[in-house]
């Protein structure tokens, strides 16, 4: 387009003023934490708090085991899960994007109809639970729903079909390799900004994930960071009655106030924070390439 | 002949197969399985008795379902708010999109990008503390900060049903709007500049810039995006229904979606019958809704179409 100096300073202006609006809410959650308790609690939550105060995080730090056990069961499912979801996920779409492959529009198809069909919580709940016996054990947060997402699976066909050409699978055909050692060798190094994105995407979607904690866990031992949050939400009772003494071996622990609930708000969505100016690049070009061509 | 041909074809083609085999018994387990299960919707399902030995019970529980009120609210609720966000959203985006696009290549232009996205890679549940942090009756920012200041009484926002069309409304641009902004900008950057040079040669201002060249060229990206909301338009974001609202039952009535009605009956009431009827419900016309979209968004846009 071109320059207008008027429109750019009222653009910036309006942008500025978005952004802010949109940076504000989590502000408060950060400011808050690091509220007195009892400022907290007469004047409600505010962006200048009469007293400031490290106590929230001093209480994370000395008695909150239960936390540390939640943080450390998110980034175990997250990086489990995530390794896990990028090879199946790769390795079903390598297939698809093989012109030689006879079954490569059956496998498509397969694939894709998950997208436009689906049989809902109800048959999968009962499956997982009364099939599977998967309730309250970690294999709760890492294999239902999000190992395999079709809309992962066609990004990396597409990358495959459009960026890898057939001479490359022929000459390494001659060259005796087997199909799985063309795959390991060759392919999928090769798939490595995809890669990228894929993992970043489903990264993001196993530490955000509190839906399968929320039909398949009720033991605080299995709880992740997210979870943890939605049950003290639900019931502030729960890390008192969770962390009792008899399930981890620690002293009781005082129910958390205000200004803890909101360090471990901020502290849940810290990680992110962190890899955010590192992978804003990758994250933007996985929404344009993915957003209209699923 | 031919069978010893498709014999060795299969044999050819079987290492790839095998390559793929993992995904696919994950597909099947997680996606296949439960679709054969939307028939527990016509069964009598009894914990006890279990899946296959529970009686059939034909259609009795969509009669049942369909008989309250909850059936009517749910796909009242889940139909108006998608309507809302499919045309607020759009516009939001495409406003946030022009601008951004407008300001070229600056450096501010990716740190108020990368601003605007942040909000949607929280989880809901952090969400939920942040709009509790806003909306609780105690202690909240709006009534301790803002309308006690104002000297107004405050509000119990968790039993306030009129405010929550325009809180989840609210909520849902905050958590999106960056985030469907992306796609128009990526449009727009694929509009070529040379139009523009020709308008403002021939003395068009920046609106009628916007008006006569970006809009109608943004034409068939927002068609396409819309029909796809409206395949969608029978599922709604769970989260967002659940989460925010704090599972508050005074608010069920503008808060109610399909989804969180199939939760509560499966989770909270163990009313598996008609949850499952409600999953049923959802998952045959939310397929056709995405059928009729695409036939649509292929004569429009068959590039664009899904299949």
């Amino acid at each position: 387009m071109t320059e207008s100096k008027t429109f750019n300073r009222t653009a910036t202006v309006i942008l500025t003023l978005l952004v802010i609006i949109t940076l504000l809410p989590i502000l408060l959650i950060l400011v808050s934490s690091f509220t007195d308790e009892t400022s907290l609690l007469q004047n409600g939550y505010s962006f200048l708090p009469k007293a400031w105060s490290l106590d929230a995080y001093y209480y994370i730090v000395k008695q909150g085991v239960v936390i540390v056990r939640a943080y450390g069961i998110s980034f175990f499912t997250t990086i489990v899960g995530t390794v896990f979801s990028v090879l199946l996920t790769t390795t079903l779409a390598y297939p698809m994007a093989r012109k030689s492959f006879r079954y490569r529009n059956v496998l498509s198809f397969f694939v894709f109809f998950t997208m436009l069909f689906n049989g809902g919580i109800v048959p999968s709940y009962i499956m997982w639970t009364r099939f599977f016996h998967i309730k309250n054990t970690i294999w709760a947060l890492l294999i239902p729903n999000y190992l395999v997402s079709a809309f992962n699976v066609i990004l990396v066909k597409n990358y495959y079909a459009n960026n890898i050409p057939d001479a490359l699978v022929e000459a390494s055909q001659i060259d005796g390799a087997s199909e799985l050692t063309i795959f390991k060798k060759v392919m999928f190094p090769l798939a490595k900004p995809v890669v990228a994105t894929i993992s970043l995407f489903t990264g993001l979607c196993y530490w955000n994930d509190w839906t399968n904690g929320l039909y398949y866990v009720d033991k605080a031992k299995f709880y992740s960071i997210q979870l943890l949050l939605l049950k003290i939400m639900n019931n502030i009772q729960a890390l008192k009655t969770n962390s009792s003494a008899a399930m981890l071996g620690t002293g009781a622990v005082e129910l958390p106030g205000t200004s803890v609930r909101m360090a471990m708000a901020f502290i849940g969505i810290l990680p992110i924070l962190i890899i955010y100016p590192f992978v804003q690049k990758y994250l933007v070009e996985g929404v344009v390439i993915g957003a209209v061509k699923g | 002949m031919g069978k010893t041909k498709k014999k060795g074809n299969f044999r050819k083609n079987l290492p790839i197969l095998l390559i793929a085999l993992p995904g696919i018994i994950y597909l099947i387990i997680n996606n296949y399985v439960p679709m054969l299960g939307l028939f527990i919707a016509f069964k009598d399902f009894n914990f006890m008795k279990g899946l296959f030995k529970s009686d059939w019970c034909g259609f009795d529980n969509f009669k049942f379902l369909f008989a309250t009120k909850d059936a009517w609210i749910m796909t009242r609720n889940t139909i108006l708010y998608n309507l809302a966000f499919i045309v607020i959203g759009t516009v939001f985006a495409i406003f946030i999109a022009i601008m951004l696009c407008e300001l070229g290549k600056r450096l501010r232009v990716k740190l108020f990008q990368s601003a605007l996205l942040l909000p949607n890679l929280l989880s809901w549940v952090v969400i939920g503390f942040v709009a509790y942090a806003f909306l609780n009756a105690d202690t909240g920012f709006i009534n301790k900060s803002i309308l006690e200041n104002m000297g107004k009484s405050p509000v119990a926002w968790y039993s306030t049903p009129s405010a929550w069309p325009f809180i989840l409304i609210i909520v849902f641009l905050w958590k999106n709007a960056g985030y469907q902004s992306i796609v128009f900008m990526s449009s727009i950057a694929g509009i070529d500049s040379s139009l523009y040079e020709a308008a403002a040669l021939d003395g068009a201002t920046k609106m009628q810039q916007i008006f006569k060249i970006t809009l109608p060229l943004l034409k068939p990206t927002i068609i396409t995006l819309t029909l796809m909301s409206i395949g969608r338009m029978f599922y709604s974001d769970f989260g967002l229904f659940y989460q925010v609202p704090q599972n508050s039952g005074a608010l069920f009535t503008v808060t109610q979606t399909i989804d969180t009605y199939v939760y509560r009956g499966l989770m909270e009431l163990n009313n598996i019958g008609m949850s499952a009827a409600a999953g049923f419900y959802q998952s045959v016309v939310g397929f056709i809704l995405v059928l009729i979209a695409n036939t649509i968004v292929r004569r429009v846009d068959a590039d664009n179409a899904l299949f």
